[in-house]
């Protein structure tokens, strides 16, 4: 937005001008509720806060009570209630990251900006943090500055990147410093590898322009729903739904006004195939959901680009451009009369939750990211109640290659219950990190081979939220009936310690928890300490069911998959490696609490009192 | 006539069309617990405390739609366990401190306590989080600390005052209820809203000033049964 | 044949106001009852100060808030077979705890300590010191209930319990057959 350069032209004071700029962003979105995100972003983006006047002026300006404003803008990591700084590093502070030698990379930041994580220098310039997953492990440690992205940082490259941008470089020079010159697609190359190390014959090897959309645009809607059906094709973003059911359901729900959103909020831990297609298969995913788009009589379409692959928004908006004038959006696509669709992007703001189909609705619609009550499903009642389909970019790019090579060709591939191609993720400990596109049914133990991972110890299929699956099981295949994953595989060596992984993916949903049910908000807390107490050898042997019992409450009365699945790291750690948590517990001494540290207790006091403790302070006296 | 049968606990119950598991039990006497649902508010699914069995799977029976023929399981001694957890996770969350609340005695969180026979040493950990009392208003006064994050009296607020007094804002174990301004006297808050009426804040955090401990122990709520016990009677009326 | 021997009971009042062990002999009647089955060791009531048998219950009103507390209560810990948590102190902290609410400051102990004996508006306090004898167990950082110390079998809610309630658990426990209590009859206040 370079709305705020008028305001400061004008030589208005600069809370004047602040305010000037607000109104200028709200105005942008037609002062409307509904495109909050928009608006706050573009405030954050512009002020380097939301400040206490500018959720007044926007809730003035978009009919809203303030409170309402304050709540979105404190769901969202990445807006900001208190000042950061003009240039944000946000060091992504995954496990694969910290395994990659992130500490010695956040040490080369803070060492040179002079500020520690999670402070902002005091001439406001750089802000230092740390933020979940931001779907670049196979070239990890990775990091955010301001839209850019920099990947496999060493402590030289950070410290180097950190002494430019102290000098005054921008962010976008450190990539290129003829950046401006560059199109989309070279900078998002510059920043991004994409390391495609398997092309498969659907996805990622040779794709014929809109074949898809042309197949479906001579087809009836009710022709393209029969196809996805027959083709088998499921959800590629975990939950593994039936597509052409779905569409189905959409198709014949009520309404005149449907819409098609496309699931880019890719937050996964270990993810990042998604990110992959938006770099290399932009055309493919919007003519995927043109496609469902004719399939279910939408209109209008939302791609949902999460926060952090803030760096692919121009590459997109440029296809989108591309496409409208090429006849491949807008109004009677291709020629066909009535054929009309449309995508605008939505770009997130750190939450991972919203790549829960419900929370991603209700971050389109400018809410906080919650998820809705289920039923009624977005089928019947999604996007501003209407019906909607939503899906992951994988799934409507494989039903765009489906209406071009038929059903039956997609059928035939993979095994019986998992059709097709799917796109794996893999990172961590293993030779050949990147993107791969395998037919449904590899064992994970020609995975390994295929990836150059045959060290593993354990492998963490389908994220945190996954399973964490041991040697004894590495003849399990990849499908949706045994070992089931949206696309991340995280490979472990015997060096890693299994606890550590646990406990960092825990911190990571009590992180990423909404809030809005007890289960998930309170339990995780309590499984993240349950963890810690393991990890400081104080836990004692009734904790295992402890965790086992806490764990069975939270999935089984959490509202939405994050709750019923954050449990996983310790449920499946603890069902494939029980002795690693059982070689940390001690039966307590006396039944007396091994967490409670008498000394550390009682230092405060020692130090007031000026005194040392008769009862134990053991050569008191002496 | 539309309509459906259901059975809970394997008592049958009649259920018209569009409404809740809830909803249809109240009307036929059987108390379902609870403590984000409230009376005249809409439903909000989040304290989970309604948890019940519907043909097997976990769901919460405020939002979920009556289920034709279903078999809803409500008192099991599973349900009623995961139950008990749900209330000492938000006894554990705030700072609950019975014997000094005021609204001891009449406070429903408690009361699902006692319903819920919340007695075993625990093994959750307190988080005692730091929340500030806010006295500001004339007639109100807000502990945070007993807050449960039901969020009843945001909706009252925005749906029965039209004021919008209340809401939440932050994320996970950080979101809150919080008011719309500085403090609760800078609102448009009124000792007349429903939003601030001892009915819809569950538990002491909501507080009118100057009534505190004015019934007797012997006439509060507690003293008259557990919680739902009348639930048989108010269907009847 | 010798009759059984009588169960051997400790009490001791940590950081609660003693209500609890009021509450003990508010049973009344029941107390020659109870008598007949259990004789008392340790306890504020017998003046006896230290283990000398093992017990076979020991009963725990209040929470940690100095060390000495810690002290006893692990003491108790290991002479006792089972241990109960007398009334809210014990249990979670009680009112005690309610300084707890300062831990979040710097200087949480100082704070709370400079607000009761110097700064807190109703104070006169003609040395303005703060008490620091010797024998003046030192204070931890902040309230802990029992079960975070050392495990606790049993709790008894109330603030105090009433008699009834007491004199109810401590037989089903003498019985072997404790399984918790009467819904109705339970509080926390």
């Amino acid at each position: 937005m370079s709305t705020g350069k008028n305001a400061a032209d004008e030589g208005l004071e600069p809370a004047a001008s602040n305010q000037v700029q607000i109104e200028q962003i709200c105005a942008a979105f037609d002062n409307d509720h509904g495109r909050m995100l928009d608006i706050l972003r573009a405030v954050q983006d512009a002020q380097r806060v939301i400040s206490q006047d500018a959720i007044l002026r926007i809730a003035e300006l978009t009919g809203l009570k303030p409170i309402e404003v304050e709540g979105v803008a404190s769901f969202y990591a990445f807006l900001s209630l208190t000042p950061r700084g003009r240039v944000t590093i946000r060091l992504c502070d995954d496990i694969v990251d910290r395994f990659a030698g992130l500490a010695e990379v956040q040490a080369a930041f803070e060492t040179v900006l002079g500020i520690k994580t999670g402070e902002t220098s005091a001439d406001g310039a750089f802000s230092l943090e740390c933020t979940p997953c931001i779907g670049l492990c196979d070239q990890a440690p990775a990091a955010m500055v301001n839209d850019i992205v920099l990947t496999s940082l060493t402590p030289e490259s950070a410290r180097l990147f950190a002494a430019r941008l102290k000098d005054g470089t921008r962010p976008e020079d450190l990539i290129s410093d003829r950046f401006d010159d560059l199109t989309p697609i070279e900078r998002a190359r510059r920043m991004v590898d994409n390391n495609i190390r398997h092309a498969g014959c659907v996805l990622l090897g040779d794709v014929p322009q809109d074949a898809g959309l042309r197949a479906a645009a001579a087809a009836t809607p009710a022709q393209i729903i029969e196809s996805i059906e027959r083709s088998g094709l499921r959800g590629c973003g975990g939950a593994g739904f039936a597509t052409g059911q779905k569409w189905r359901f959409a198709s014949t729900a009520g309404g005149h006004r449907r819409f098609v959103i496309c699931n880019a909020d890719e937050g996964e831990p270990g993810t990042f195939k998604d990110r992959v297609l938006l770099t290399e298969r932009p055309r493919l995913t919007i003519e995927g959901m043109t496609i469902a788009a004719r399939a279910v009589g939408a209109r209008e379409g939302i791609l949902y680009l999460r926060g952090e692959y803030v760096y692919l928004r121009e590459l997109l908006e440029d296809v989108l451009a591309d496409r409208r004038v090429r006849g491949l959006l807008g109004s009677n696509i291709l020629g066909v009369d009535g054929f009309d669709f449309d995508v605008r992007l939505q770009i997130g703001a750190g939450a991972y939750i919203c790549g829960a189909e419900g929370a991603l609705i209700s971050s389109c619609e400018g809410l906080p990211g919650e998820p809705k009550t289920r039923p009624p499903f977005p089928t019947t009642h999604g996007y501003l109640g209407c019906p909607t389909v939503v899906n992951n970019v994988e799934t409507f790019c494989h039903a765009a290659r489906i209406m071009d090579g038929g059903a039956k060709w997609f059928f035939d591939m993979g095994i019986a219950g998992s059709h097709g191609t799917k796109l794996f993720s893999v990172s961590g400990d293993c030779l050949n990190p990147g993107v791969y596109e395998w037919p449904y049914g590899m064992s994970i133990r020609d995975m390994l081979v295929a990836v150059g991972g045959e060290d593993a110890a354990a492998v963490l299929v389908g994220g945190p939220s996954g399973a964490m699956i041991a040697r004894d099981m590495f003849h399990r295949k990849l499908t949706f009936d045994d070992l089931s994953t949206g696309g991340a595989i995280v490979i472990f060596s015997g060096d890693r310690n299994v606890l550590e992984i646990v406990e960092y993916y825990m911190s990571f949903f009590v992180h990423e928890s909404c809030g809005y049910c007890t289960p998930c908000r309170v339990g995780n807390v309590f499984l993240q300490k349950a963890v810690a107490k393991f990890r400081a050898g104080k836990a004692n042997p009734a904790d295992i069911d402890y965790m086992r019992d806490l764990s069975q409450t939270i999935v089984e009365t959490s509202r939405c998959g994050l709750g019923m699945t954050s449990p996983n790291p310790i449920l499946s750690t603890l069902d494939n490696f029980p002795l690693v948590y059982s070689a940390m517990v001690k039966a307590p001494e006396d039944r007396l609490r091994a967490t409670f540290d008498i000394q550390s207790a009682i230092s405060d006091a020692r130090h007031l009192a000026k005194r040392r403790s008769y009862i134990f302070d053991k050569d008191f006296g002496a | 006539m539309s309509g459906l049968r259901f059975e809970i606990d394997g008592v049958e119950i009649a259920a018209r069309d569009g409404q809740t598991i809830m909803e249809a039990a109240d009307a036929a006497g059987v108390y379902i617990p609870r403590l984000c649902d409230h009376e005249g508010l809409r439903h909000q699914g989040g304290c989970r405390v309604c948890t019940v069995k519907c043909n097997g799977r976990s769901v919460a029976a405020c939002t979920e739609p009556a289920p034709p023929d279903a078999v809803v399981e409500n008192e099991t001694p599973h349900i009623n366990k995961m139950r008990r957890d749900l209330v000492e996770m938000l006894f554990h969350e705030g700072n609950h401190l019975c014997p000094i609340c005021e609204a001891s005695g009449n406070c429903e969180l408690q009361a699902m306590a006692y319903r819920l026979d919340m007695t075993d040493p625990t093994r959750f950990p307190y988080l005692e989080p730091c929340r500030p009392v806010d006295a500001s208003h004339p007639d109100i006064a807000l502990d945070t600390n007993r807050c449960i994050s039901c969020g009843r009296c945001i909706r009252a607020s925005q749906d029965i005052d039209g004021k919008g007094i209340f809401g939440y804002v932050g994320r996970g174990i950080h979101r809150h209820v919080a008011v719309n301004g500085p403090d609760l006297a800078h609102t448009d808050a009124t000792i007349d809203d429903v939003a601030v009426s001892a009915d819809v804040c569950p538990v002491g955090c909501i507080i009118r000033k100057r009534v505190g401990f004015s019934r007797p122990i012997g006439e509060r709520d507690s003293d008259h049964g557990l919680i739902g016990s009348n639930a048989k009677a108010k269907a009847d009326d | 044949m010798t009759e059984p021997r009588k169960a051997r009971v400790a009490t001791a009042s940590l950081a609660g106001c003693f209500g609890c062990h009021m509450a003990i002999l508010d049973m009344d009647e029941h107390l020659i009852d109870l008598m007949q089955r259990v004789e008392i060791h340790r306890s504020p009531l017998t003046d006896i100060k230290s283990f000398r048998h093992r017990c076979d219950i020991g009963i725990i009103e209040g929470g940690c808030c100095n060390e000495e507390n810690v002290h006893v209560l692990r003491d108790f810990r290991r002479n006792c077979d089972v241990l109960i948590a007398l009334g809210q102190c014990a249990i979670m902290g009680g009112l005690p705890a309610m300084r707890n609410a300062v831990m979040h400051s710097d200087a949480p102990l100082r704070e709370c300590l400079e607000e009761a004996y110097i700064t807190g508006r109703d104070i006169r306090n003609v040395t303005h010191n703060i008490p620091n004898d010797p024998a003046l167990p030192l204070l931890l950082d902040k309230v802990y209930p029992c079960s975070e110390v050392v495990e606790i079998d049993v709790q008894i809610p109330g603030c105090a319990p009433t008699g009834d309630v007491i004199f109810n658990a401590l037989s089903k426990l003498l019985d072997g057959k404790f399984d918790g209590f009467e819904r109705e009859s339970i509080r926390f206040d």
